[in-house]
């Protein structure tokens, strides 16, 4: 198992070096100086444009060669040094921290929400196939992944806050592990997992009818075990492998999804952090951004390489 | 496949069930509003009336006016043409690029392999529509680096359908035959290989027409696709967000538009499928 992880997490060093070059290069791939395209058309009123480009490009070390650029930049990133922000100044690294907690929380709360919804619906309409459950569930799963994140966040919240009043429509006062900050995860947790929740449905659905035709599910029914225990202790079982690897493209689809969730609902996570960035012309902080939430997908699917490997034995021995 | 046996069985798994009749029959009216649709709209989606400002639909503004004043129908109809160009382009430049990667992968084997699919790993660490902020923060938000952002972000997708078919397809007799025969490897990629490989990829496209759809509508929405005032579903929906208490409607339309084409696309996808992939069909 040890050397397992090992070979896996070594395979991932190439994809994180290239992420992390790509996410650099970024800079350099616009069009014209990336001076003039960090800094815009805009110059402070005391300054001369040209003493003032020389400034941001000492600051931002872009006078130096690239490979010295890009070897700074990983010197930094190690020391979780992310630089400054072009507009506030503000050390990148610490903003995002609380934002990125902020992020997680929402991300695994959905998560939490798309399996609860997901799997037993998944497993029920399994059981009875062509049951009005099974076409409700299939109807639903196919509407959840056709709906547009943002509108449908849209109407929860002119649903389930103003006109209900029952949650808060906007905000996070506090993280979502206290009474008070809870309510405030739970539009945009719902919002963000009922895509995911549908996918998740539908491949249950149909991973949990392969196996329940299999052979040892047909002979542990003849060895007069509880229908429970066939269905959950060897049909799902079995089902698992392949739900496991969509749950963490899944994950990695909530993290995205919070882009648009955290800006439908003022959320003050990483995707409404990114996308206030964009909007400011923030090139350094966008690039941050965009790296912090794509390592933390790496980092996901390793875990779920590992989680695989701890269900299904097999795996370990390719 | 038979071309007479692909029609009929697309024809009757399409009629034989209501959802999927629904299906194809809203796709081939969405395409024909978006070829002829402007000359549909009963007014001009730009032009603002500062007198019925967010009026509830009526007699002749069927689905009301939006914060301007402007007909909300006439500019979903005008945007339907934006919303379905974004999503085919995307798709037809992404399955581009990601057959002839996945293919050549496939076919060559070996360090092509190797070399390619590792760079598709690299644009797959970067999860659902972040790449494309990245690439549109780049090089700014316009129509053409839209659809240029949301296809690298289907580029993966296709690669991966197409060359699993490659890895298979190259082992069949057929296409040996006609590598023995003397045939140049890009004639045999494109005479034997892709031919055969479309099946998936078509299904695929399809499906991945839905998500690229919902992917133009969210950037826009974010304030990163198409500028105001063009009449974009993702756009409007963000537009009426602010009045949304006041006049739900002016939000609630648009984003109707893009779940019903989204859920139609969708449904044509399965359809396909069904009638493509001999080992689903029931």
């Amino acid at each position: 198992m040890v050397v397992f992880l090992l070979r896996r997490a070594l395979a991932a060093v190439p994809v994180v070096f290239s992420v992390v070059l790509l996410v650099f290069l970024s800079l350099h791939l616009a069009p014209g100086d990336p001076v003039e395209f960090i800094v815009g058309p805009d110059t402070p009123f005391n300054l001369d444009r040209e003493a003032y480009l020389d400034q941001v490009r000492e600051q931002y070390g872009l006078d130096k060669p690239l490979h010295e650029q890009f070897l700074t930049y990983l010197a930094g990133l190690a020391r979780l040094d992310f630089g400054q922000s072009f507009r506030t100044n503000a050390d990148i690294f610490e903003e995002l921290v609380p934002r990125y907690a902020a992020t997680i929380e929402l991300a695994l709360f959905a998560f939490m929400l798309t399996l609860s919804i997901g799997i037993p619906l998944g497993i029920l309409s399994a059981l009875r196939p062509n049951s009005w459950l099974d076409s409700l569930v299939t109807t639903t799963g196919l509407v959840g992944v056709s709906l547009p994140s943002f509108w449908l966040g849209l109407l929860l919240m002119l649903l389930f806050s103003l006109e209900l009043g029952w949650f808060p429509p906007s905000g996070r006062p506090a993280s979502a592990l206290t009474a008070e900050g809870l309510p405030f995860v739970v539009l945009p947790g719902l919002t963000l997992a009922l895509g995911a929740a549908a996918l998740v449905m539908r491949l249950t659905r149909s991973q949990m009818l392969e196996v329940l035709g299999e052979d040892f599910v047909r002979t542990a029914r003849a060895k007069g075990l509880h229908e429970r225990t066939v269905v959950l202790g060897h049909a799902f079982r079995n089902a698992l492998i392949p739900v496991v690897t969509v749950m963490g493209l899944q994950f990695g689809g909530l993290l995205a999804g919070t882009v648009v969730v955290e800006t439908v609902f003022a959320f003050p996570g990483v995707g409404r952090y990114l996308i206030q960035a964009v909007n400011n012309r923030d090139f350094p902080a966008v690039q941050s951004g965009v790296l912090f939430v794509s390592l933390t997908f790496v980092t996901v699917n390793f875990l779920v390489d590992a989680l695989y490997a701890t269900i299904d034995p097999r795996i370990r021995y390719d | 496949m038979n071309q007479r046996s692909f029609l009929r069985r697309f024809t009757r798994r399409t009629f034989s069930n209501p959802m999927s009749a629904f299906a194809f029959i809203t796709v081939v009216l969405l395409l024909v509003v978006a070829l002829i649709g402007p000359s549909l709209a009963p007014f001009d989606p730009l032009k603002p009336d500062f007198r019925r400002i967010a009026e509830p639909p009526s007699a002749d503004h069927w689905l009301g006016t939006d914060q301007n004043g402007r007909d909300i129908l006439s500019r979903i109809i005008h945007g339907t043409r934006i919303s379905v160009s974004i999503g085919v382009a995307a798709v037809v430049l992404g399955l581009a690029l990601g057959t002839t990667v996945g293919l050549a992968a496939g076919y060559f084997g070996g360090r092509v392999d190797t070399v390619l699919m590792r760079a598709i790993d690299v644009l797959l660490a970067f999860p659902g529509i972040l790449l494309a902020i990245l690439i549109i923060s780049i090089f700014g938000s316009s129509v053409a680096n839209i659809v240029v952002a949301l296809a690298v972000f289907s580029v993966p997708t296709f690669a991966r359908v197409s060359r699993s078919s490659a890895l298979t397809l190259r082992t069949l007799e057929y296409v040996q035959a006609g590598r023995a025969l003397g045939g140049s490897s890009l004639r045999v990629l494109l005479r034997h290989v892709l031919p055969n490989a479309m099946a998936p990829v078509v299904v695929y496209g399809t499906l991945r027409c839905a998500t690229a759809i919902l992917g133009g509508a969210a950037l826009s929405f974010l304030g990163l696709g198409v500028s105001p005032p063009t009449p974009e579903w993702g756009l409007m929906v963000s537009q009426g967000r602010e009045i949304m208490r006041s006049a739900p409607h002016v939000m609630v339309f648009p984003g109707l538009a893009i779940f019903v084409t989204v859920l139609a696309v969708n449904l044509l996808g399965d359809v396909l499928r069904d009638v493509m992939d001999p080992r689903t069909r029931t």
